[in-house]
């Protein structure tokens, strides 16, 4: 069970509160119409998925009802950091090798 | 290889079964294969297995960086079914279903394949008008499926509430017959024996760090154990490691990889005879031959390589099939445990050329994989004998998330993969 630190609320709350959305930090094309199929495909559907680090989006559902992120290690499931949705992580995969 | 039978294991019983064949060899690689599979599990060794037997390439290794059967194959709640909605995918698992029929004998091995039924419930009126829908769907294909109410689901499991006062009554349910479960590590057994006597090399023990690729085709995989080792085609069978293995060779599937879990209580007296799967209250059980209820449910919404997930997510499985069987709310959990599950969008698996020449994946199966292990490994060798994919296998190529032609099966699959 995780002990979440949220961002807005500044609260350590249960992991029961939140809802995991997946991985963070991905921008819509600015121009979808312009885009090959393979391009809205990839947008849509392909994802990192690392066996490490990972940026993911989560949104406090139980509380705050805000979306924010958090780095973990997808290993060992430690939380390395949670920051406000428009932030940029502090801590990456290039800086930890 | 000895043949097994019931007057080996007669005669074998005189000498105190201390002089039974090791079931497989322990080689050492060769420098080079016609095909080298990755991942020794279900999938992997049936995929080595169909390929020497059927397509007659023998020069084959299967490596695996753990022991055979070790990942899911070991931690799958061994439901075997085939009653999925759309074509594509209800061709596919009914393929398997055919060979699980016949499995056992064709293996030489007991997979103790039982066919004791499996109810999908509904618990809402949309989940009976889905329900319908998806039984006269299978009817088109073939597939054994009908459509039961609250009475006739009753006579079949007369320890489940069915009484119109609980929270989520049970309004009726899907019943295929045919369906039902097998013994997990026999399946995986079975094809390493089969696959072994007829000459595949299954290297235990032999992790894969790379994979190498000359002018964009794969040559090889580069393991952390035994070096270099060459092959003309590559078949990756990795299930929760697939976008670590293809990020070795330079691009991204449309797979998450989620923790799964299960657990299984202490043995009881024989109970529940057939398998019950609610999508609507989140569960399904089935009791082993040894007398454990089997007992599992969804993902764990965060992706994660560590094979466990979270108590919230026992909690909620636990609470629905206490709701559905109010008689196991006393029984005490032995075991429970986690493995990790490649989830494709659509819910449906990828059988697939990749980017890279000569190297394909079987992969994306999700919580569902094991049900279609014969099947998944049939399709699969035929894909790498011919290098293009079997007529099966077509519809489910990781390009589908590039042109749009997605196959979901998120109705059929649910929890109740």
């Amino acid at each position: 069970m995780f002990s979440i630190y949220c961002p807005y609320c500044e609260e350590h709350r249960e992991e029961e509160e939140f809802h995991a959305k997946g991985q963070a930090h991905i921008a819509r094309p600015r121009d979808p119409e312009s885009c090959s199929d393979k391009e809205w495909g990839e947008y849509l559907y392909f994802r990192d998925n690392p066996r490490g680090l990972h940026h993911e989006l989560w949104v406090h559902a139980a509380g705050c009802r805000k979306f924010f992120n958090i780095t973990r290690d997808t290993q060992n499931y430690e939380i390395k950091e949670t920051y406000k949705i428009e932030a940029e992580p502090r801590i990456t995969a290039t800086q930890a090798q | 290889m000895e043949k097994y039978s019931g007057f080996g294991l007669l005669k074998h019983a005189l000498s105190y079964h201390e002089n039974w064949q090791r079931a497989w060899r322990n080689p050492t690689p060769k420098k080079k294969y016609d095909v080298v599979i990755v991942g020794g599990g279900g999938h992997g060794l049936a995929t080595a297995y169909y390929l020497a037997k059927e397509h007659h390439i023998t020069n084959i290794a299967v490596v695996e960086k753990g022991y055979l059967g070790g990942g899911n194959t070991a931690r799958n709640t061994t439901i075997v079914r085939s009653n999925y909605l759309w074509d594509e995918s209800s061709h596919l698992y009914e393929h398997a279903m055919k060979l699980w029929e016949g499995l056992s004998q064709d293996l030489n091995y007991n997979v103790m394949f039982s066919q004791r039924g499996v109810l999908n419930l509904g618990h809402t009126l949309q989940d009976m008008r889905d329900i319908q829908r998806r039984v006269s769907a299978n009817r088109l294909n073939g597939i054994d499926s009908e459509v039961l109410d609250t009475q006739q689901v009753a006579d079949i499991v007369p320890i489940m509430d069915c009484s119109p006062n609980t929270r989520y009554p049970v309004l009726g349910a899907s019943w295929q017959p045919r369906a039902g479960v097998a013994r997990h590590d026999a399946v995986a057994w079975g094809y390493a024996r089969a696959a072994d006597q007829l000459g595949v090399d299954l290297i235990q023990q032999c992790e894969v760090v790379d994979i190498l690729t000359e002018d964009g085709a794969a040559v090889g995989v580069e393991t952390r154990q035994h070096g270099t080792i060459k092959a003309d085609r590559i078949g990756c069978v990795v299930a929760g490691n697939s976008s670590v293995l293809a990020k070795m060779a330079g691009f991204n599937l449309p797979l998450e990889s989620h923790p799964l879990q299960a657990l299984v209580s202490e043995p009881i007296k024989p109970i529940l005879d057939t398998v019950v799967m609610s999508n609507h209250v989140h569960g399904y059980v089935s009791q082993s031959d040894k007398g454990d209820l089997v007992i599992g449910a969804g993902i764990d919404g965060y992706n994660g390589y560590g094979q466990r997930g979270s108590y919230g997510t026992i909690e909620h499985t636990i609470q629905a099939i206490v709701e559905l069987f109010p008689i196991f709310s006393r029984v005490r959990m032995n075991r429970q445990w986690g493995g990790i599950v490649d989830t494709c969008p659509d819910a449906c698996p990828i059988i697939s050329d990749t980017p890279v020449e000569n190297l394909f994946f079987n992969c994306g199966w999700g919580t569902g994989g094991f049900k279609a292990t014969p099947g998944s490994g049939h399709v699969f060798a035929a894909t790498l004998a011919k290098g293009e994919a079997h007529e099966l296998a077509r519809p489910f190529s990781m390009f589908r998330f590039h042109d749009g032609a997605l196959i979901d099966e998120h109705g059929a699959a649910g929890v109740a993969h």
